[in-house]
This record gives structure tokens, sequence and C-alpha cells, in this order.
């Protein structure tokens, strides 16, 4: 049974579990204490508890020192004052001294509004700062995603936490002393030269400004205000339940039809979505796997499996660089944003009749890794971009708020076609599991020749950081794993590379939770549980959808007939397929 | 080693080598074979004697003389004097202040007089290099006792019961400890030593290492028995290059005679030593963080709990040491924990070694019992004030210390006494500071020395520590105010209040102790932007006396900034606004017209 601690909390009794933080004894008994460096995702088997920042700081009787609440555990007896005058006096003072060596660069700084240190400042009613002194200043890094602005780092060691435990990518640690400690890369090389791989989880953990996604909405205003641009628009699946977030909407809420409202407002030409193209990325590479998997079943010994998705940029980025010997084995399938803007820039220039270099394709991404993706040099024809700019779902709220667009009381309106037509299967591209499913849908019926009757394959749903299950293809058992963050990546794949279990397809997804937990998605600040929602009402999307297999959307269909040919033909090995690096350069450069 | 009628020991410690010492011992070797004695009497470079204001030091035994400040090109007539003629060197006998007698036998002298050797008790008498010595004067007998006639359990009873507690500066008892990591269960324990010293101008555990690395070794090997750990470890600082040449040896010797290895004294018994090395930062003195660095992790401590003696290196359960306290280790088994108990304090047992510095006439490295006065330590061994000055504040602790003042002297010096004065034992640093030195420009220095060795971790001591440093600076520039000061307080508390690791918690004591005992002083700096001691240039004004000045021109001819303007034979004036406070202008006036205002 699970031993109890009673214990006093602000005069409050409260009974917890043993070795529960003062902090969350706190919180059950609706005692909120501060916090800036604790981060959890709860569920993930991830805290950042370094107890660094000393925030969360409060008196426990009988110590002569005061104690971190994150990083303390209750014991019988406790006595904790979480807000006495040496606690308040304490916290401000360490807070002002946070703000002397950070620079009020609020008014343009891409965290204002969302900033923790901001809030807390305001919450401890701090107008001016009495420490003042010389502040740390380091060069700002712009990679092709992500900027570090490190002059505003506080140490809080979240992204750290994150790099290292979460994602394994090992690109961002602590580095200097004293003063001029600071979180960077090894060598504080350029990020985009070190082993990062974009996946911007470090911006989603980050609380200050320090870490954040390079901005790109005054090039898509600059493309809409230019007459002889068609600018077109595609949305990823996970953007529709959380961008009310931004507009106080409940997390999870769906807003598909008030998002293509606004982006019509905005002043889009076409507004398509990227869940057509997850559908034909289905097609694609649902054909790949299952002639891997049918040669490999009828003995072909140079077959290789599992097949692996490819949809997830930072999980592209990641097998490139730590898995450089298994680049044959990821499907060469491109990711629905880059289908999309292949198909773009082909097919749908060709039907307006105008110059690939005159449309403009915008995506609307829960992802910071995509703005990486699309300006790979191989994505891109005589120097144009099939993707020109990727937004994150941040930024679009942005751009929503900047055209005042009263985004709750909009109407829901449709996609244009043919390019904004899906199934439930494009849908469930945004959370984890959804693409190996979606596969799964179609290569079903395409491989037994039989009518799917149910279509929710709910072994292969849910959070647990690594899933694997059989499904059975009429009599043919299909193994499949399922991955989300890298560092669970990086424990399915080892598993593979060593020969312990055999899978026949891995569907891996840099965040945790899929997309749904993208790095450009709103702030969930460590509340997981706005993921978990976020995740649940992209199966109800999917429910809602009449058709839910991506072999049966009518615009594929005539996509092949008019224009692609076949699955896998020549043509779509020209548009829609890629091939990979390897990067293990960067990885070698700092165990040098 | 009996086969020698005699031994010249030749310091070796870090000050006397740098005075040339092995060329010395060098010098010594050569004519003593030139005169074919070579086989009759040995030269051995031993460890710190400690009397490192007399140095370099030899000590001619089985005579028993001492000779100071003996410079290389002395040992022809050492050889020739004392070894052939058996005459003592009358020069070179140390002559005792007090009482201006020559005093050849250094337990006679007021420096060694009321010193009590357990730590440093084979420093500069046994060669460290060479394990017979150390076997000699019952080296490894503690470990053949512990193994063969103790139980587990007795040992950390004798080593509770003899008070010794952490010399590295927070003084826990060091049988609660070895007890914790006893009662841990696990599959492999560790013994880390921690070498990793750190306050500027201490050398005790690095003396001790440089002078009898086995006193450690068969500590750390007894500690192995006691909780259960077959693996050893030393974290030492790669500054420390003697000490590593030294413990490298003494460990290659130790394992060639089976006293570390498998199966000691054929007891079943196995340890065995490691060194690491540390790249100096200060905070890795620290237990967690110097385990972090260990692992080859970023070197910061973490929370605790979990203690080392639970969790430490690779997870497992750890106990650390300092250097010192190891080094009493066989001393308390030989002899027992009364012994030991019986020396020091209620609250403090045993003795502490300083590394006493500043502006006393006999600095050094001491061992002394707890309990002894600081006035002892200063007038008596230390010999008193330099050059007559007056006595203005002692620090101890180092830069986790504070500043003691004349009315502090006469408290028996222990880990409580010190603390409730307001400053701790640290791990031996011992600064005497007379009217020359300002104590917020000292202040100033020890937080300087904080803000570059913090590790940056937490918010209070990374950021909380630069701005002291600043407010000091500040007022050391006159610039000051009253209300600078209110929050120089304020805001030390809230750094020892709120921060991690023992550094951050303790790195505002020198001020929170100089604001206590120097108060007047700050206020001075602040109010009349006066620094009394004239340390703070910024604070001072040289100026010319017309009344005296006769217009030599020899000042304005020297001043660097040409910052003085004056006719010949007429009375010369300095721009003070030029002025950079170098000092050259007074030093060249012949008619003291120039004065510090």
């Amino acid at each position: 049974m699970e031993q109890l601690v009673n214990l006093t909390i602000d005069n409050k009794q409260v009974q917890v579990a043993k070795g529960t933080t003062i902090l969350k004894a706190a919180a059950s008994i609706g005692i909120k204490i501060p916090t800036l460096c604790y981060y959890e995702l709860k569920g993930q088997g991830i805290e950042n508890k370094p107890g660094c920042c000393r925030v969360c700081m409060v008196e426990v009787e009988g110590k002569g020192n005061l104690a971190p609440a994150c990083a303390t555990n209750v014991s019988e007896g406790m006595v904790v004052k979480t807000h006495s005058l040496k606690v308040v006096n304490a916290r401000r003072t360490v807070v002002e001294l946070m703000l002397s060596d950070h620079p009020a660069s609020c008014l343009t700084c891409a965290k204002s509004g969302k900033c923790e240190l901001q809030t807390l400042a305001q919450e401890l009613g701090i107008r001016d700062i009495t420490f003042k002194g010389e502040q740390s200043t380091y060069r700002k890094d712009l990679s092709p995603a992500i900027i570090r602005d490190v002059n505003k780092c506080i140490m809080c060691r979240r992204c750290e936490t994150v790099c290292n435990k979460l994602q394994t990518v090992g690109a961002l640690s602590a580095v200097n002393r004293g003063f001029m400690a600071v979180v960077a890369t090894a060598f504080e090389q350029d990020l985009a030269k070190s082993p990062c791989v974009m996946c911007g989880q470090c911006v989603q953990a980050c609380p200050v400004g320090a870490l954040a996604e390079v901005d790109h909405t005054r090039q898509v205003i600059n493309a809409l205000n230019d007459p002889k641009k068609t600018v077109v628009v595609q949305t990823a699946p996970a953007v529709r339940v959380a961008i009310g977030e931004e507009f106080g909407l409940t997390p999870g809420t769906r807003v598909t039809g008030k998002m293509a409202a606004a982006l019509r407002r905005i002043g889009f030409d076409y507004v398509f979505d990227t869940d057509f193209a997850a559908d034909l990325t289905i097609m694609e590479e649902g054909t790949e796997m299952l002639g891997r998997i049918d040669k490999f079943l009828k003995g072909d010994k140079s077959v290789k499996l599992p097949i692996m998705t490819s949809c997830c940029p930072g999980w592209v980025n990641f097998f490139e660089t730590y898995y450089p010997d298994m680049l044959d084995i990821p499907s060469t399938a491109k990711s629905p944003m880059q289908m999309f803007g292949a198909v773009a820039k082909s097919y749908w220039v060709e039907k307006l009749g105008i110059k690939r270099e005159d449309m403009v394709v915008v995506s609307i991404m829960p992802c910071v890794a995509k703005k990486f993706e699309c300006q790979r040099d191989e994505f891109k024809t005589d120097g144009n971009p099939d993707v020109d700019y990727s937004l994150t779902t941040r930024e679009l709220a942005e751009l929503i708020k900047q055209f005042n667009i009263d985004f709750n009381s909009l109407p829901d309106e449709d996609f244009d076609n043919p390019l904004g037509a899906s199934t439930g299967a494009g849908v469930i591209f945004g959370a984890t599991g959804g693409v190996i499913e979606a596969a799964t849908r179609t290569a079903y019926e395409l491989f037994t020749g039989k009518t799917l009757e149910k279509v929710d394959f709910n072994e292969l749903r849910g959070m647990d950081g690594v899933r694997e299950a059989t499904v059975d293809f009429n009599g043919t058992p299909i193994h499949i794993g399922i991955a989300h963050g890298l560092g669970n990546a990086r424990k399915l794949l080892d598993k593979v590379k060593e020969g312990k279990e055999f899978f026949h397809a891995i569907e891996v997804m840099a965040c945790p939770g899929g997309c749904v937990g993208g790095a450009g998605q709103p702030y969930h600040h460590g509340d997981f549980s706005k993921v978990e929602r976020r995740f649940s009402a992209i199966y109800e999307e999917d429910k809602e959808k009449p058709l839910r297999k991506s072999h049966e959307n009518p615009y594929i269909q005539q996509l092949y007939k008019e224009f692609l040919g076949e699955p896998c033909g020549e043509k779509s090995h020209h548009l829609l397929h890629t091939h990979y690096f390897d990067k293990s350069d960067k990885v070698e450069f700092v165990k040098e | 080693m009996s086969e020698y009628k005699m031994h010249i020991l030749v310091c070796g410690g870090p000050g006397c080598s740098a005075s040339k010492s092995e060329q010395i011992a060098a010098n010594l070797r050569s004519h003593l074979q030139q005169e074919g004695l070579e086989k009759e009497v040995n030269v051995v470079l031993t460890g710190c004697f400690g009397f490192c204001e007399a140095g370099p030091i030899i000590k001619i035994m089985p005579d028993n003389v001492f000779y100071v400040k003996v410079q290389p090109e002395d040992a022809k007539e050492i050889v020739q004097e004392h070894i052939i003629k058996g005459r003592m060197v009358e020069r070179l006998l140390y002559t005792e202040p007090s009482n201006g007698k020559k005093t050849p036998l250094d337990t006679d002298t007021d420096f060694y007089k009321k010193q009590v050797r357990i730590a440093l008790r084979n420093c500069g008498i046994i060669d460290p290099e060479n394990i017979e010595e150390y076997i000699a004067l019952d080296g490894y007998k503690a470990l053949a006792t512990c193994l063969t006639e103790y139980t587990p359990e007795k040992v950390i009873e004798i080593v509770s019961a003899s008070g010794l507690s952490g010399r590295g500066g927070a003084g826990f008892p060091t049988g609660r400890k070895w007890a914790a990591t006893a009662k841990s269960k696990a599959e492999q324990k560790y013994i880390v030593c921690n070498a990793d010293e750190g306050d500027p101008g201490a050398f005790m555990d690095r003396s001790i290492l440089e002078g009898d690395p086995h006193s450690v070794l068969e500590a750390m090997a007894i500690a192995g028995y006691a909780v259960g750990a077959d693996k050893g470890l030393i974290y030492i600082r790669a500054e420390y290059p003697l000490a590593i040449h030294r413990l490298q040896i003494a460990l290659d010797q130790a394992r060639d005679r089976g006293l570390l290895g498998k199966d000691i004294f054929s007891t079943g018994f196995n340890f065995d030593i490691e060194l690491r090395y540390g790249a100096g930062a200060f905070v890795c003195g620290e237990a967690t963080a110097l385990i972090h660095s260990m692992e080859g992790l970023r070197g910061e401590p973490t929370m605790k709990p979990p203690r080392t003696s639970d969790k430490g290196y690779l997870g497992m359960p750890t106990n650390v040491n300092n250097v010192e306290t190891y080094a009493n280790v066989p001393a308390i088994i030989l002899k027992g924990a009364d012994w030991f108990s019986s020396i020091g304090t209620e609250n403090s047992k045993g003795t502490k070694v300083f590394a006493l510095a500043g502006q006393i006439k006999n600095v050094g490295l001491i061992e002394v019992p707890m309990g002894i006065t600081l006035r002892e330590i200063i007038y008596e061994i230390g010999g008193g004030m330099n050059g007559g000055k007056k006595f203005k504040a002692i620090q101890t602790g180092g830069p986790s210390g504070g500043c003691l003042t004349e009315k502090h002297l006469d408290i028996p010096i222990d880990y409580k006494s010190l603390s409730d004065a307001g400053s701790m034992m640290g791990s031996g640093g011992m600064v005497i500071m007379d009217e020359s030195s300002c104590m917020v420009s000292i202040a100033k220095f020890y937080l300087d020395f904080t803000v570059e060795e913090s590790c940056g971790k937490c918010t209070p001591c990374r950021i909380g520590n630069k701005r002291l440093y600043e407010l000091l600076d500040k007022i050391t520039q006159g610039k000051g105010t009253m209300e600078d000061l209110d929050n120089l307080r304020n805001l030390s508390h809230v750094i020892k209040d709120t921060s991690l690791c023992g550094l951050g918690q303790s790195s505002p004591n020198p001020v929170l102790s100089t604001l206590d005992n120097f108060w007047d002083e700050y206020v001075e700096h602040v109010k009349e932007h006066k620094c009394r001691a004239g340390v703070c240039k910024a604070l001072m004004k040289y100026e010319i006396n017309p009344e005296v000045c006769v217009g030599c021109t020899a000042c304005a001819r020297n001043c660097p900034v040409n910052a003085i303007k004056g006719e010949k034979k007429q009375a010369h004036q300095i721009n003070q606004e030029a002025c950079i406070k170098c000092g050259t202008c007074m030093e060249k006036c012949k008619f003291g017209a120039i004065s510090i205002k």
C-alpha cells in the first residue's frame, strides 16, 4: 500500500503519498507556488526539476535555508509556508536578479505575452529592478528554423532536458561558468552545424524568448501584397485542433471551418488542406510499403524491412544524423507538406495556366522543423521551392490577430477544391500512430482485396512512448512499431538495429503526442493534458468524416487519372519521392 | 634505510621548491659524493615542513638540527662543517624573534611549539616517494589492524567515537557519513577522496598528498573496508602535478606490496584506487558537483537528498571525504578514539591544518589542536604582525568564510565558535590583515573569486554574486549610497537563503561579516569618500604641500601621465583629473612634500 505523509502547508493540513514534492502537495489543495525552471511532460517520463531558478522557494519550519518546492519531497509533520515574508522577499529578489540580466526587449520579443518570466514579474509586482548591473551578451544564432537569442537565456535548463532526455539529440547543454553560464551548442557553434534536428521542442519548452521559431509572417504578407503572385495555403491536420487555444478556446476545440474562413479573410487565393496531401502520401507510401512487404513475404532477400514513415522532418533529420547506415529503410515518400507543394507547383499551376514562379505556397504547420524542410535543396526546382514559407500554428494566430479577424465569430467555411478535400485518414496524420493507421486502412484493402469493415485500429492508438501492435491482414500478421519523441524512436530503432525485434513497418513522430504536441503549436507551458485533448479531437474529426480511407478520396483518384498516372509510377517517383543524406559528420564533429 | 648514518631532509613543499630546494638537495648529494659520503648520508626530498616563511628548510637527522633560508651554495658548508666536522652552521640556524636566540631544534620554536601534528605527522619527515619510510613509521599498520582485528562496524564505531569531522569545510561527522554509506545496500560502493582544494592560498591537502600520500591511500582502504567498498577514486585537480606524480608512485608501490589490490593481508579484502583529474573548478569541491565531474558531466551540484551516501558516483553509494580527514584516520585507528577525542574542544575534536598567510611574520602551514585561540595562532605561532603594524582582521574559511576582528581573537576556535562569530572553519585558509587592508576591497576580492567560480546553475549565485560584486565595486569607486549598503545586506541574505549549494549559501559571508565588523569603514567609503587603508584608488588624492615643495621637478619629470605642472624652483601642482594615482611622484620626492589625502 502506498505510504501516506501528513503535512501542513499554509496552515492547511494535507495528506499525500510519500515521495510527493511540496509543489505537488500544495497544488493538490489549490495552493499555487510559482515556478519557472520546472517543466513536466506528464505521462512522457520527462521532468525538468534541476531546482535552479529558485523561484518556487518555500519556508520549511526548522530549516535554515529556503527549500525549492519543486525538488523537495514532503516528510511527516512538515510545516511549509509558501508565501511568508521571507519567501516573498526572496522570490521577488530572485526574479529581479533574473530580470537584471535579461534584455527588456519585450516589445519585439517572440514570446511576449506568452513569456513565463514576464508573467512572473507581473505577478510579483516588480516595477523596478533594484540590482542593476552588467548584462551578459552572446551572439544571436539564426538557423533556418530556430533562433537562439541567448541573451535572454535564464538557465532554466528546460531546453537541455527536452533536447537530451526527451529527444536524445544532445545539441544543447550548459556551457561556461558563473555569470557567463548559458545553454548553448557544443563549442557554441551554429545550431545549424550542430546535431540539432530542428524538432523545436526546445522552443516549446523555453519559458522566455531565448529560443523561438524564425518568423516568416513578414514574407507571407509581402507575397499576399504582390498582385503578380497567386498565394496558395495548406494547413496541417494538427493545426485545426490547437489554434483555438490562441483565441481562448479550450484545448481540443475543433475549428477547421473557422480556420479556413480566417485564411480566406487574410487574403490567400486558395485555401487548401495538407490533409489532401496526407491522403496522397498514403497512396504513395502505402503502395511502397505493400510492395516491400509483398516482396519480403515472397522471400526476396534484397528487400529491407521495416519500412519507416518519413513525413516528420525532425525525424528525417534525426535518422540522417544518427542512423546514417539505415538511410535505405525509410519510405522515400515525401512528407504531405512537400507532396502538396510539388503537386501545387506542377498540377495546379498547369490548371491555372500560370508559371511556377508566380505561385507562392504557404504551409501552416504545428511544426518548427517544417521551416527547415521546405528550405532543403532537393525540394526546389531551379532554386524555386515547392513550399515557399512554412508558418507555425502560433504564427498563423498572430496573423489572424493582425488582420483584426474576430476568429471565434467566424462562420465555418470549407476548403477549396480540388486540393482541399480529404478523408479521415488524412486527418489522423496529426496524432501519433495516425499515419500508420491511415496506411493500414488502405494497405489492408489493397493487400487483401477485401473491404475493411472496422476502420478504427485502436491497437495503434495511445500515448505510450513506444507501442507495438500486430494487425491481421486476413491471415498475414503485420507487425507494427510506433514511437513518438525521438528518445523513444531511438529505443525502437536500436532494437531493430540490434536485431532484437522485427517490424514490417514503423511510424515515428519527433514530437511527443505526434504533431498535436508539435513545437509550432500554442505553448502548453508544461501542461501536457492540452496535447492529450488535441489528440482526442483529431480522432473525433476523423470519425465525422464521410470518407475515412485515403484511396477513397475522389480528388486523389482524379489527380492520378488526370496527372500522376499510378502510385509509385514514374511521375510520382519524380514529384513525390525523395532521398536522404548522411549527416553524421555533425555528431562526429562534436565527438572530436 | 638502516645503512645510512645520517639523513638530510630537504623540504620539497611548494614554497621551498620554488626557492630551489631541489637544487639544494642536488648540491648536497654532489658534495657528499665528492667526500665519498654518499653511502653514509642520505639526502631526502620530503613533503612540506610547514614553516614556509623560513624556507628553504633542511633538517639533519639524527642530530635534529634544522637550518633555515638555505641557499644551494650553502650545501658545501653544510657538508664540510656539519656532516664532516660535526659543527653546526650557526649562520643558518633559526633565530627566534621573541628572544633573539639561535634555535637548532625545530620543536623549540614558537612556530612549532604549539602545533600538534596528526594529519601532517609524516610531512617533512619521510621520503614521500618511498613506501618503506611510511611503513617504518607504522604505515599500513592501521589497515592491517582493521582487517585482521576489527569488524567493519567496529572501525566505524572507532571513527565515530573519535569525533573526527569533515575537514573540507562543512564539518560533517565522519563516522556518521561512513555509517550512512555502510547502511546503503548496493552491488558496488565507492570511496572518494576529495582532493579538489580550491580556496585561494590554501595548500593543506596538496601538502599532505605531496608529503605523505600513503596516509590517504591507507585511510581510503580502511574506509572501503568499513563501508563495504572495493573501489576508491581520488579526485584531484590537474594543477597539482607533483601531488599526482607522488600519488601515482605511492599507488604503484602499494600495489607492488599487496597493500592495495586483491586479497589484502590475505583477508580476502579487495581495494584499489584510481586517480581522476579535475580542471580546477572551485565548485567541484562540493560533493555532488565532484561526482558529476568524475562521471564526465558538467561539474555542477545537484539537490540533496539524495546524499552521496545513498546515490553517489554512477548512482551508487559513495563515501566522500577530504584529504585531511582521511590523513587523520590511520592515527585514530592506531592510537584510539579516546586519544583523538582528548584533543580539541567539546564539539570539535582533534586538530586542524591551516594555511597561514597575510601580514604576519611566520607564514606557512600549521596544524593546531581545536580550541586554540586566534591570538595564539597570530602572535605565537605566527610571530605577530609584520613590520610592527596593527592587527586589523583575520579571514578564515576562504571565500565562504568571514572576517573577524580583535574582539574575536580569544575565542577558542572550533566549527561552532567560528560560525557563531560569522565566519567558518572552512578547509583551512587563514589570512591575517593589518591596517593596510581595506575591508570593502577584501570583500570585493572574495566576491570576485566567487563570481568566477560559481558554476552558474542557480540564479542567486549566478547573478546575485555578480550584483554583490558590482555593489562593492561601486562603493570602492566612491559612488556608493547608504541605500546600496542596505541592498548589499538584503541581497546577501537572499543569496544565502536561496542558493542551491554550499558555495552560494556561504559566498556572501565575506560581505556580511565585513558589514557587521567594519560598518564604519563602509560608511566612510560612502559618506566621506574615504578609504582609510588607502587601497581604493578612486578615493585617493595625491597632494603636494606648497610649503615643502622646492620645485626640483623630479615629480613632474617622472609622472607617467604628465599630470604634474609647475615652474622650476616653484611649488608644483597635481592635476587631479589626469592623475592615475600610481604613487611615482611620492616615491620620487626627496622632500616629503607629497602625501595622500
